[in-house]
């Protein structure tokens, strides 16, 4: 059952019923779900939640809608790789990757509107819609399909033609939108204001926000029930950062764990990095900034959780670092050489994100780390093709061999 | 009438600039204040404009070539 009791302004602490609204009427701020904790504690042991089925949903007493009625893919319950070979070469002994980029549209992204989806059928709306460059319109999309409702993505028409067509075959209506983001971000804010459409990350965004608590979860029942030191997360809103941490809390808040000194580290790419450059300046607001990087589901450059990443490092002990455009690469190659993962430019970043916190001493080398891993790599396949340089050969071992030593194998 | 939730971001040249006030004055358009934070180096400003929808356009268009940042309050939609 859900354990909802209202809609909570992020800002000034006022109360909304349970609908889709997305912002305070009185200061614009952000509304996030609000729980009975209480009545949750009543409700979940560590035994009820491992007799849960193999996926996010096992977590439903800690989400918006019950599992029972679930547009469910069998997203989530990714696995938690013990990553000796990546963690050798960094110098850490208690490494994890959390390898989100195994789930049914090969993003994090199915998380989120997996519960979108499932609440916006509650809500009767028809149509479900979102404005994305590529992981989010693959997942609305498919989860539209699944759930019978009309989908309809937007995208920048400059989007590279793999990432359309990534979406497009579930089905949804495609629009291209022309011109820069701002007009996109200004075009589709008013869209959400004018139409009944469940737009996943506008109007539906309390209830989106809430299905990356489950990256949260899932981290610390695979552990045994702990919380790990170290997070390392990507950072494009900021939200995925404060929701894993929100989940965490929350194990601790009903008592399935007794305690979470979690630092939650987040990563950005140097090209979009406007909450690295608030930690950097000790600011609490994040100045926008126009993205330039290779690692475009981090390119946001209005970050909507920007402030409250902010709040969780500093609540934490985290620290926010950047990844050089050029180590983005590095990092995809590190994680695919040393752990046999591929992941997308996010997770390059993470990686890259990760060996710049060991360098600088900011996780010591037994310590319990987890590093999220949010989308795969075949999603940007373009970013490492300058590594394919194959031997060349004649079907002859005299051709072979000699390819082979002027090719230096 | 229409009306819209919009976020100034000002760089710090422009913090001393009257800009929400000339606003009302130069365009038919109510501004309304919710939430600001001005410090020494960038403030923004989230509030609600009321006007004809025509006199909003221009009004925003106005504050956009002074250098002020305009944004949605829910910030950036397009996600990756």
């Amino acid at each position: 059952m859900s354990h909802v009791k209202s809609l909570r302004c992020r800002g000034c602490g006022s109360d909304y019923p349970v609908e889709p609204l997305n912002v305070c009427e009185f200061c614009f701020g952000p509304l996030e779900v609000s729980y009975d904790y209480d009545s949750i504690a009543r409700s979940v042991t560590r035994e009820s939640i491992e007799k849960g089925p193999a996926t996010m949903w096992r977590y439903d007493d800690f989400l918006p809608v019950d599992r029972k009625d679930a547009v469910d893919m069998g997203t989530g319950f990714t696995p938690l790789v013990r990553a000796k070979n990546l963690g050798r070469m960094l110098g850490l002994d208690r490494l994890y990757i959390k390898n989100d980029a195994v789930n049914p549209t090969y993003s994090f992204k199915d998380r989120p509107v997996s519960v979108t989806t499932t609440k916006a059928l509650e809500f009767e709306f028809e149509v479900l819609a979102c404005v994305s460059t590529g992981n989010l319109m693959g997942s609305v999309a498919a989860h539209g399909a699944r759930a019978g409702m009309k989908t309809i993505v937007f995208f920048p028409a400059s989007l590279e033609k793999g990432k359309i067509v990534g979406a497009a075959v579930y089905g949804p209506t495609l629009v291209a939108l022309e011109g820069t983001y701002d007009d996109a971000n200004r075009f589709c804010s008013e869209l959400a204001d004018n139409n009944r459409w469940a737009f996943v990350n506008i109007n539906m965004r309390p209830y989106y926000a809430e299905g990356s608590k489950t990256l949260g979860y899932e981290v610390v029942e695979q552990l045994g029930w702990k919380a790990p030191d170290h997070c390392v997360v990507p950072a494009a809103s900021g939200e995925l950062h404060t929701k894993i941490w929100k989940g965490i809390q929350e194990m601790t808040d009903v008592g399935l764990i007794d305690r979470a000194n979690t630092k939650m580290h987040l990563a950005q790419p140097e090209g979009s990095s406007p909450i690295v450059e608030a930690f950097r300046m000790g600011s609490k607001q994040v100045r926008p900034v126009k993205p330039d990087t290779i690692a475009k589901s981090l390119a946001i450059g209005n970050p909507a959780a920007g402030p409250f990443a902010l709040e969780t490092l500093a609540a934490t002990g985290g620290t926010a670092v950047a990844a050089l455009e050029e180590e983005i690469e590095e990092g995809i190659r590190l994680l695919a050489e040393t752990e046999g993962i591929f992941t997308e430019t996010a997770g390059g970043v993470v990686i890259s994100g990760l060996r710049r916190l060991v360098n600088e001493g900011k996780i010591g080398r037994d310590e319990v780390t987890v590093a999220y891993v949010t989308g795969n790599g075949f999603k940007t396949i373009e970013v490492v093709e300058g590594n394919v340089r194959p031997v060349h050969s004649a079907p002859n071992l005299d051709s072979f061999e000699a390819a082979m030593e002027a090719h230096g194998a | 009438m229409s009306s819209r939730r919009v976020r100034f971001t000002f760089p710090q040249k422009l913090i001393p600039i009257p800009v929400v006030y000339e606003l009302g004055k130069k365009f038919e358009i109510v501004t309304n204040i919710r939430r600001a934070d001005v410090r020494e180096d960038m403030g923004w400003v989230v509030l609600e404009l009321e006007g004809d929808e025509a006199e909003i356009k221009n009004g925003l268009e106005w504050v956009a070539s002074t250098g002020v940042r305009i944004d949605p309050v829910v910030g950036d939609v397009v996600e990756g």
